[in-house]
């Protein structure tokens, strides 16, 4: 059976073939201000790597912030919209068989997920405030004046800990520019920022308890220096898998390969 | 979409609607009118002994707080208008919200009615008539008193301590009865001197009656939804419980309550939801936000109902343990009262036992009572709603959570306030909710 998940986040869509519960494509690319057609550029993307065409895959499933722009609406025509939530545990478990705890970082949202056999026992999700996700890490890059792929290796060099208090996007820019004129380095500065995001997250996937194995996807997964100080804060390994941003995306093409789930 | 099909109950609506629409319509209406038919106005909150003022007479008519603040929440225009009046007065907007909308609509002199009509002239009441439980209660009306006070009308005040405990497996303890009977019996005094009035003492015996009728036969009507189907959504019993936070204490409250009872009564033989695809019950927890009470009908398109809540049952309704263990409607005293010492004493011991106020001492017993709704209402998840707008009700609602975890309820804690939609995010909360159906297995039945 061919399957595929498509994951329209906030910031990026991506798209997840599946053959016969192999992964054979998969693709990501920005979401702009048409997000259908932003979609449908990377589910075309997906179906060429794949060699496939749209008669091929016998389900989709959308999932992601922006699922309902694709359900049910050409070219993609997704059969069925999932939450966020639901999507990562499926994608999850299929990563991680012994998964219990998801900790789910793209740019706007956060999500603690509790997991059993890849079905939701409890959830929790960031409420209004974007502080703890991918878009904070961008604008406090800006206020750093760096890349936003250089912020990770960045803090990694830091050996210090600066405490930063505050817990709005808003105001924590105000700080980072504070502690800039008080010479702080960058690299502490990075570091200060990824621990107050871990210590974020940490608060709100405490919550619903933390229980071994623990993965860590989503965007954010891939910044090197998220996770060290999320494994302190949490007093437990972690575990990035590989392509941890399409997680969802490949829940959505599971879900997809089950529909009597 | 795939639509899918799912068992239909038979539906229908309500038929005493209009008549709990024109009761709730009236009440803003004759305390706005009150001066004009030479009688009484009061102030006070929806918990506070409204039975003890009937007394003054028949013409003596009061606004409860809380219903005030809520109706001015459910009109978003003017709660915004209200909330930036107080917080232009110099009042922070982490205050009790249904206390701002009061004290915003004071500060713009403007009275709002039921239909969302704006009257100009906020009618300041003759004096306030209070009781104290949460932080709020007798701070609010110290405000009111001061706000009233500098557009040059004296507003005499009597605020009762509640402070007492809740009993729980034992007797309540005399000397607490004792404490509240004096405070009130001292209360009858002080009315009789600001108002010039002479108490009529048969009044009050009345006013007692009806009040532990009402709020037993309240009780009485959210039992019934343990039928399943739901004879009621919590959504509209919102729009009937009101009538005990306004009157409790007044025959025309118990009057409604035992039409609706016998109406409820009569659904629940015939088999009549509330909600026609009813298939996933849940129950929610403190004031909803006003403003988006749409939520509920987004609810029903995964077939889900809300029965009601801990709060919509005890905010009013008086429930008691039998010794089988179940929470019933609380067995009303033998015969009523005949002296003011019997009146004193029957609304005092009554009302000791209002269930939330349990909390406010021991969240244990509020998770005891959550949870035996649970099982008593075969209710499959708990929507709590972390509400910034009401300290009070929200006092422990984190460990009530953990309370109904380990009980081994689902819960869907959401943030928001009651009273200030700028506290409560719909589409964030719709998607989450969303999000929460899914995980137990619900797909949406329709758009």
């Amino acid at each position: 059976m061919i399957t595929a998940g498509v994951d329209v986040g906030a910031k990026f869509a991506k798209v997840v073939i599946l053959k016969d519960g192999q992964v054979s494509a998969r693709a990501k690319a920005l979401v702009g201000f048409d997000v259908l057609k932003s979609a449908s550029d990377v589910f075309e993307t997906a179906l060429k790597d794949a060699g496939l065409s749209r008669g091929d895959i016998q389900r989709v499933v959308a999932t992601g912030m922006g699922r309902n722009a694709v359900l049910q609406k050409p070219p993609i025509n997704a059969d069925e919209a999932v939450s966020e939530v639901v999507a990562d545990a499926a994608g999850a478990f299929q990563v991680v068989p012994t998964v219990k705890t998801v900790i789910d970082v793209g740019a706007e949202e956060g999500r603690g997920i509790r997991v059993e056999g890849g079905r939701v026992k409890d959830f929790v999700i960031n409420e209004r405030c974007a502080a703890g996700a991918g878009t904070f890490v961008e604008a406090m890059a800006r206020a750093l004046e760096v890349k936003v792929e250089d912020m990770g290796p960045l803090s990694l060099k830091s050996t210090n800990t600066i405490p930063m208090n505050a817990q709005c996007c808003v105001f924590a820019e105000s700080e980072v520019v504070s502690l800039i004129h008080s010479k702080i380095s960058k690299e502490d500065v990075s570091k200060a920022i990824h621990d107050a995001i871990a210590g974020r997250i940490s608060s709100m996937v405490l919550r619903v308890g933390v229980e071994k194995d623990v993965l860590l996807m989503g965007g954010v997964a891939l910044n090197p220096g998220f996770r060290p100080p999320l494994e302190k804060e949490l007093h437990t390994d972690i575990i990035v898998p590989e392509f941890p941003e399409f997680v969802s995306a490949l829940g959505a093409a599971v879900i997809a390969a089950n529909p009597a789930r | 979409m795939t639509q899918l099909q799912v068992k239909e109950y038979p539906s229908e609506p309500l038929k005493c609607w209009e008549q709990a629409k024109n009761l709730r319509k009236n009440y803003y209406e004759d305390y706005l009118r009150a001066h004009e038919k030479g009688g009484l106005r009061w102030a006070g909150g929806a918990w506070t002994f409204s039975a003890i003022p009937a007394g003054l007479g028949e013409d003596v008519y009061c606004i409860t707080g809380e219903p005030y603040g809520a109706t001015v929440a459910f009109f978003k225009d003017f709660a915004a208008r209200c909330h930036d009046a107080t917080e232009a007065a110099g009042f922070p907007r982490t205050l009790c919200a249904y206390m701002r909308n009061y004290w915003g609509s004071i500060l713009l002199d403007k009275y709002i009615l039921t239909d969302g009509t704006v009257l100009d002239g906020y009618p300041a009441p003759d004096f306030i008539w209070q009781d104290h439980i949460c932080c709020s209660h007798g701070k609010w009306y110290q405000l009111v008193r001061w706000l009233e006070k500098k557009k040059g009308k004296e507003v005499p005040m009597y605020c009762v301590d509640v402070s007492v405990g809740y009993p729980t497996d034992s007797d309540i303890e005399e000397y607490k009865v004792n404490y509240l009977m004096e405070q009130l019996n001292d209360g009858i005094e002080w009315l009789e001197k600001v108002t010039g009035r002479k108490y009529n003492d048969r009044l009050f015996y009345e006013a007692v009656w009806n009040e532990i009728k009402a709020t037993s036969l309240w009780a009485e009507i959210c039992a019934f939804n343990q039928a399943v189907p739901a004879p009621l959504d919590e959504k509209t019993m919102y729009s009937l419980y009101v009538m005990g936070t306004l009157m409790k204490h007044k025959p025309e409250c118990v009057s409604f309550y035992q039409t609706l009872r016998d109406e409820v009564a009569g659904r629940v033989k015939r088999g009549i939801a509330a909600v026609p695809n009813e298939r996933y019950r849940v129950i929610t927890d403190t004031q909803p936000p006003w403003g988006f009470l749409k939520i509920f009908r987004e609810m029903e398109k995964y077939g889900a109902v809300s029965v009601g809540s801990l709060y919509t049952f005890g905010l009013i309704g008086m429930w008691e343990y039998k010794p089988d263990g179940t929470w019933s409607p609380r067995s009303i005293p033998p015969r009523k009262p005949q002296t003011r010492e019997e009146a004193l004493r029957a609304i005092v011991e009554w009302t000791i036992h209002k269930p939330e106020w349990a909390h406010f001492y021991l969240p244990e017993l509020k998770t005891k009572m959550m949870t035996d709704i649970v099982k008593q209402w075969k209710v499959d998840a708990v929507l709590l709603h972390y509400n910034r707008g009401c300290e009070g009700l929200s006092l422990h609602i984190a460990e009530n959570r953990f309370g109904l975890i380990q009980a081994g309820v689902p819960v869907f804690p959401f943030e928001g306030n009651m009273g200030d939609e700028r506290d409560f995010d719909f589409a964030g909360t719709l998607a989450r909710l969303t999000a929460f159906f899914e995980s137990v297995g619900l797909k949406k039945l329709r758009e």
